[in-house]
């Protein structure tokens, strides 16, 4: 929804009256023809986008939704059509899409970091007690069966998963994981498959067995401990749970082996006498927990600080690199009269010219063992990132190569910026070159350079690709397969959220937080030594 | 790559051959001396991967540095066994769409911060700032959360779609890059726009008139670095686009040598360069603006 204020955002607005109390300074009263015609325009394909948002919203009874894009719309109306909010008709498009994708994230990373949402851990008690019960269904001799379609409400490879149910008699149903209600609408066919149905994209055969597994574990809950699971692709049956909640007791009973589960909820699942549990639980709030697993649970908070100091390390250590690298070609090249000198430009910025993301994996190629270009050509057989400091050395030194063109480029320019005369009146005085440089040469270098290494160590200290690209964060060593030797902090997040056979969300979130505060305290106080916060006054 | 010696050249006749050598070689020689290293460091890895991308065996263990022979046939097989035209399309759209969208959205809103003043502007200003301190990729487990459930409410936007990755990179179109901006719109004399709203031209006249020609460099630069960023975006776009036809070409590259590392590093290198491509195009022509740019955006902060 918030897709389409963009389209909102170039509107040539026919300005404010010229009142010198408006915030937008003296305007002409009225704008062109042709821009109040775009205007229009953009606001109608706007609104367009506006009823498309609703729509499924509607379907979806979503009345938070709903109302949420009627304040959205209604903004946009009030800013553009407005006289007065001059400003606001400049900020609204970026800063829509700043809340929705990057200010509203940051805070749902906040709220899940002190939860303990991962796989089992992913709906709330009700549907976890549904999902076990429906899942230990079994056949009875006298249970219906049911002609079964199966459906998504969305992508047909990742949407969530409905069943389409016609019984005997040619009713339709359909079953998701909240229940069973009735299907009004729906195309049958005779063999009483439903063909089409308002809302729901019908899988096909290749479809529905791509997703196999996750149909195995689905099942209907139909209230009292039964529920309909699937048998095959295109039949369902209707039985009784074998395991049943009981809310006496909050916990579930298996009627055939009399084991009892019951409910922890400061865990969010269900726990036997022996500390098993069942794979479904719930999403609990366990307050700073996952903060204080990494940072007092000693296997974790070893992995962590481990992790923390290396990533301190890398990030100090390219920066330094490229700066020294950067500056020195910058010096050499710093001369009036050299021959080839634009050709040596040329050559000295192409790998900065080059796409970062291939040439990562290009270094990693050329580290290989058995076939990389370095072991070939030197006549050796060394695993270069099988070696945990040899593998640093080679993200540092691929990352120096990626790096310095921007230094030398910035440096050259800040060189250029400082007159000659200064070091050569140095010179005169007495100054040897290298005191010309340390002491005049140097400082004035540094006050355009700080915020560009401060930017350049902040940049390298989240920076994904040079890592994963090239170790994927390893060598890992065998007692702990979760941490490895050049793994960043953002390597580690991104593992334990989408590389692990269970995603744990709550501790990559937590994770998340963490690198936000380390960053926030490295930033607030190089920023304060900068002046960059003066120019908000200007 | 050897440069002339320019002292040679042109060099008093008064001077024995010697002593000319000795002052050429304290003056300029060992500049070229230091620049021969600096660039043999700079090139052999973009050699080898020309080399490689040529090289008729096309695998990793044949591949010299010195290119061995000249043939097609890797180019051929990428764009035979790999959906590579629809990788490339897609890397170049979300990299041209977010770099036009991004300078459209940052020119506006660097137009208010510099031109304008009204309540709430310095904390904007503060808090795009602070927002950085917090890279959009860190919240990626709450972006794929978010987009778990819009992708049910809008398939059109969710994961394996164009639409959805794009949203989430707009997001991020209000940057650090709008301070740039800002800096630079701060240097075009008010005079200017001030006249033309005395003639009659309204904000939004000014600014699309006035402002925007004025400012063309930033807007190069900024183009240029959302441009690079975005085709060499791994992190979110792994974790959005997971379908083989939906990958940006980086991720199919990834992929690619990811499971056959020896055997498919010929295409590989001919996908790198074509990755490059772009960037260097992009590069060749605006090279200009970029040091002068860089280093602007430097002293701003």
């Amino acid at each position: 929804m918030a897709a389409s204020s963009r389209d909102g955002a170039g509107a040539p607005s026919p300005g404010a009256p010229a009142r010198p109390p408006l915030p937008g300074g003296r305007f002409a009263a009225h704008g062109s023809l042709a821009g109040q015609l775009v205007r229009i325009a953009l606001l109608s394909v706007f609104t367009a986008f506006g009823v498309w948002a609703v729509l499924p919203l509607y379907v979806a009874g979503n009345w938070w939704g709903i109302g949420l894009v009627a304040v959205v719309v209604g903004l946009v109306y009030y800013v553009y059509l407005s006289k007065r909010a001059v400003p606001a008709k400049y900020l609204v498009p970026g800063v829509v899409f700043l809340l929705a994708f990057q200010i509203l994230p940051v805070l749902y990373t906040m709220s899940t970091s002190v939860t303990n949402l991962s796989d089992g851990h992913r709906s709330d008690k009700a549907q976890a007690i549904a999902a076990i019960e429906a899942f230990s269904v079994t056949r009875d001799p006298d249970s219906p069966e049911y002609v079964l379609t199966v459906a998504t409400t969305g992508d047909p490879g990742t949407g969530e998963l409905a069943f389409l149910l016609t019984d005997g008699e040619g009713h339709a149903y359909v079953g998701t994981a909240d229940g069973l209600s009735d299907l009004s609408g729906a195309d049958v066919d005779p063999a009483g498959k439903v063909t089409d149905a308002f809302g729901y994209t019908i899988l096909s055969p290749t479809e529905v067995n791509a997703r196999s597994d996750e149909l195995q574990e689905f099942a209907v809950p139909t209230g009292d401990g039964a529920g309909i699971r699937s048998s095959g692709l295109s039949s369902a049956f209707e039985g009784s749970a074998v395991r049943v909640y009981d809310q006496g007791c909050d916990c579930v009973t298996d009627t055939e082996t009399g084991e009892v589960h019951t409910a922890d909820d400061e865990r969010g699942a269900f726990y036997n006498e022996d500390g098993q549990r069942l794979a479904q639980g719930w999403q609990v709030n366990v307050g700073l927990d996952n903060f204080a697993r990494f940072l007092l649970n000693p296997t974790f908070a070893g992995s962590f600080f481990g992790i923390l100091l290396w990533n301190l390390v890398f990030a100090a250590s390219v920066t330094g690199l490229v700066f020294v690298v950067g500056l020195a070609i910058a010096l050499t090249l710093h001369v009036p009269r050299m021959r080839g000198r634009v050709l040596y430009r040329v050559l000295v910025i192409l790998p900065y010219a080059m796409s970062s993301l291939a040439m990562f994996l290009l270094w990693r190629d050329m580290f290989n063992t058995d076939f990389g270009l370095f072991n070939r050509m030197l006549g050796l057989q060394i695993d270069w990132l099988g070696d945990v400091w040899t593998a640093r050395a080679a993200v540092i030194l691929a990352n120096v190569w990626l790096g310095y063109p921007y230094m030398f480029l910035v440096a050259t320019g800040a060189l250029q910026a400082i007159p000659r005369e200064l070091g050569q009146a140095a010179q005169i005085d007495g100054a040897g070159p290298w005191q010309a440089f340390r002491h005049v040469t140097l400082p004035l270098l540094m006050v355009a350079m700080t915020p560009i290494l401060i930017a350049t160590f902040a940049f390298n200290f989240n920076n994904f690709n040079a890592v994963w690209l090239i170790t994927r964060g390893g060598p890992f060593s065998p007692d702990n397969p979760t941490a490895g030797g050049t793994d960043l902090l953002i390597t580690y997040t991104y593992r334990l959220a989408f590389n692990e056979a269970t995603a744990q969300y709550g501790y990559a979130a937590a994770l998340s937080v963490m690198i936000f505060l380390i960053v926030s305290v490295i930033s607030v106080v190089s920023l304060s030594r900068s002046k960059a916060l003066k120019e908000v006054d200007r | 790559m050897t440069v002339g010696d320019p002292e040679t050249v042109r060099a008093p006749h008064t001077r024995s051959g010697a002593a000319r050598f000795a002052l050429w070689a304290r003056r300029l020689g060992w500049r070229h001396a230091v620049m021969l290293v600096v660039v043999a460091f700079a090139i052999f890895p973009v050699m080898f991967v020309v080399s490689a991308a040529l090289n008729p065996l096309g695998t990793l263990s044949s591949a010299q540095l010195w290119p061995t022979g000249a043939s097609l046939d890797n180019a051929r097989d990428l764009f035979r066994n790999t959906p590579f035209t629809t990788w490339y399309a897609n890397s170049l759209f979300f990299a041209a769409t977010n770099a036009a969208v991004t300078v459209l959205f940052s020119a506006l809103a660097a137009y208010a911060f510099s031109r304008m003043r009204f309540r709430g502007r310095r904390v904007g200003l503060v808090g795009l700032l602070v927002i950085q301190m917090f890279p959009q990729f860190l919240a990626i487990v709450a972006i794929y959360l978010m987009f778990s459930t819009i992708g049910e409410l809008y398939p059109a936007v969710g994961f394996d779609t164009r639409w959805g990755l794009l949203l989430v990179y707009l997001g991020g179109a209000l940057s650090i890059n709008t301070w740039l901006m800002k800096g630079f719109f701060d240097t075009v004399p008010k005079e200017l726009d001030e006249s033309a709203q005395i003639d009659g031209a309204t904000h939004a006249q000014v600014f699309f008139r006035i402002m925007l020609p004025l400012v063309t460099p930033v807007l190069a630069i900024v183009a240029l670095l959302v441009f690079v960023s975005t085709i060499n975006e791994f992190l979110m776009a792994s974790v959005f686009l997971r379908d083989t036809d939906a990958k940006t070409l980086g991720l199919g590259l990834y992929q690619l040598v990811a499971s056959q590392r020896n055997a498919n590093f010929g295409m590989f290198a001919v996908g790198a360069l074509m990755l490059s491509l772009p960037t260097l195009i992009v590069f060749w022509f605006l090279q200009r603006y970029i040091s002068d740019g860089l280093t602007a955006g430097a002293v701003k902060g």
